[in-house]
């Protein structure tokens, strides 16, 4: 076990050095002198200069890099230039918030998706699989962010059943806060559970016609306890390898329904920053995901060879 | 993003190549669902191409005495904040999400295709460094890297397309480079290279057209992924400007007067939808029918 992580863990390395030095190309994007927008509308010559030093881009490119990644490895990924807070630190403030959506809607996402994946494999090719496959299809087709302008025009202005916007922690009051968040974490599932249903079918489908199954069925055992205990286990499995794919589309669904249901999350962060052009926030967002994919992955694939007994007996 | 685009038969053949397109065609036919994503692209697709001749307003026409307007016969789908027809701008906007679409997943083929062929053909190094600097990109989720991407290359349509099909490249080359693998130990790549073909003249001539339709497939279900995010990035103020019409700005005007006027949020959102399914159902048919397991 110890040796196929890491395995993994050195296949990740060289991935997390080039991503690095995409993020870091970013601010080189930017049209004209980067120092330019860090200054704002500050022009004074002495003043740039002084940023020029702190910045340190009177250094070449390379040891400007180098510095960058000693930073972030430290944990600094510079400061806002809106409200001067390190990065790491407007992060980790953020981060609870859509912790708790993304913890929602995979609830939301768990409850829908699997039963709906298992029904469809197992009425393959009858009605209820077919609407089944439609509803999906029509999950991944719909834009979240307008989905959630409809759910607010219908349950918070039309029937005042539930809050369009805003954001209690749960700290607060436990109870709003969960209403708070029901409607964007719902948003939010809907997608994921799609993307869950259309998985847990073809992985279904594909161990019903397995020899463990029918010797399962042929022992006469009930059709209930087949699908249940033989086929599902082993059809949840390869599911496991999907945390990563799920954890993108976490946090890609995050940016837009954060923004939607004015949550002070991850998600806005990013978009605020866009438009306050504060760049090292986009960086520090951006180096932050991937890596963070890049773990779910490793968490993935160790999750496998726990879960596999094939792979564990290699 | 749906699945991946399937494996697909190789052949070098042209008259089982023929029958294989038949074959193709009329699976595809068959597949009712696939049809009508056909259709719904094809509709969406002319009205867009039509927009210039149709009897419509001008899509940035105000009009201060039809304010938020009700649907009505003068105005079918009704007025947004500024009096201007809502029909009108989703129409013109159709333009704007198919272009943002075909362009972007283009500039994705572009990039994508060549470094998945050379990556895949050639192995070693070349593989390796293609592979990491793709798995990079990968690990980034596809509409942060095209936000972060917009915002540092300014908002505008051109920049959130350029953004998309950067986003977008490495899905093309982990593709084309699987395709490419298995392709080149076939036994006519082998005579190819045994009768002293070139390397640039069996790239183009026996793995290129091979590798086309499972890029075919792929290509159909991100333009459907493309089209959402530029709605996206345009919603969020970082794709088309004002005062050209598109679907994601103008929900993102809409937001701000749902109680008083749900059309202008209802028309734009639905109009992403139904053209989305369709480009979902249509690549979705079209793995059916070039799938050669379902045969």
């Amino acid at each position: 076990m110890l040796a196929f992580l890491l395995r993994r863990i050195l296949i990740a390395i060289p991935t997390i050095v080039i991503i690095s030095i995409m993020v870091f190309a970013l601010q080189h994007l930017l049209p004209g002198d980067p120092l330019l927008v860090l200054a704002g509308e500050e022009r004074d010559p002495e003043v740039l200069e002084a940023l020029r030093e702190k910045y340190r881009l009177n250094d070449p490119i390379p040891v400007q890099y180098v510095a960058w990644v000693g930073n972030a490895l430290q944990g600094d990924l510079g400061v806002s230039l809106r409200t001067n807070q390190p990065v790491t630190e407007l992060m980790a403030e953020k981060l609870p918030v859509t912790i708790q959506l993304a913890l929602m809607s995979m609830i939301f996402a768990l409850v829908i998706g699997i039963p709906a994946g298992i029904l469809s494999a197992v009425k393959k090719g009858t009605a209820t699989d077919y609407v089944a496959n439609v509803v999906a299809l029509s999950g991944l087709s719909i834009p979240n962010f307008w989905l959630g302008i409809m759910l607010i025009l219908l349950v918070s202005v039309k029937w005042q059943l539930l809050p369009a916007s805003g954001y209690v922690p749960p700290s607060e009051d436990f109870w709003q806060s969960i209403r708070t968040m029901l409607m964007p974490s719902f948003v939010l599932g809907t997608a994921l559970a799609a993307t869950l249903m259309r998985h847990t079918r073809s992985s279904m489908i594909g161990v019903l016609s397995a020899d463990y199954v029918r010797t399962a069925r042929a022992k006469g055992l009930n059709e209930r306890t087949v699908i249940l205990k033989h086929a599902l286990r082993n059809a949840l499995t390869p599911i496991v390898t999907l945390s990563a794919l799920l954890f993108g589309e976490l946090v890609a669904g995050a940016v837009l329904t954060e923004q939607i249901f004015t949550i002070p999350g991850f998600g806005k962060l990013v978009v605020d920053a866009v438009f306050n052009r504060d760049y090292a926030v986009v960086q520090g967002i951006v180096l932050v995901t991937a890596v963070g994919f890049i773990f779910m992955n490793l968490f993935a694939d160790a999750m496998y060879y726990v879960l596999n007994p094939r792979l564990r007996g290699q | 993003m749906t699945e991946a685009a399937t494996d697909t038969p190789v052949t070098a053949d042209p008259v089982l190549a023929a029958k294989t397109e038949n074959r193709v065609w009329k699976k595809f036919r068959s597949h009712k669902s696939a049809m009508i994503g056909g259709f719904l692209v094809l509709f969406f697709v002319i009205i867009a191409l039509a927009a210039p001749i149709l009897p419509i307003p001008e899509p940035s026409a105000t009009d201060w005495g039809a304010v938020r307007k009700a649907p009505s016969w003068d105005h079918w789908m009704g007025t947004d904040e500024i009096g201007r027809d809502v029909m009108s701008r989703l129409i013109w906007g159709a333009q704007a999400s198919l272009l943002a679409g075909v362009v972007s997943v283009g500039i994705a083929v572009l990039f994508g295709v060549p470094l998945g062929i050379v990556a895949g053909y050639f192995g070693g190094w070349t593989d390796a460094v293609i592979s990491r600097c793709t798995e990079a990109l990968l690990a980034v989720p596809f509409l942060i890297l095209a936000i972060a991407l917009a915002a540092f290359l300014g908002p505008s349509l051109t920049n959130a397309m350029i953004a998309i099909g950067i986003s977008a490249t490495p899905i093309f080359i982990r593709l084309t480079r699987g395709q490419v693998i298995n392709i080149k130990s076939e036994d006519y790549v082998d005579s190819a290279r045994a009768i002293g073909l070139s390397t640039p003249k069996i790239l183009t001539r026996y793995i290129f057209p091979n590798v086309l339709p499972p890029i075919l497939v792929q290509s159909t279900l991100t333009i459907a992924t493309a089209i959402i995010a530029e709605a996206s990035l345009s919603f969020l103020g970082l794709g088309q400007q004002p005062p050209a019409p598109s679907w994601g700005s103008m929900l993102n005007t809409a937001k701000n007067f749902l109680n008083q006027a749900p059309w202008m949020a209802m028309w734009p959102g639905l109009s992403i939808f139904f053209v989305v399914l369709g480009f979902n159902l249509l690549g979705d048919g079209l793995r059916d029918a070039l799938d050669p397991r379902e045969h």
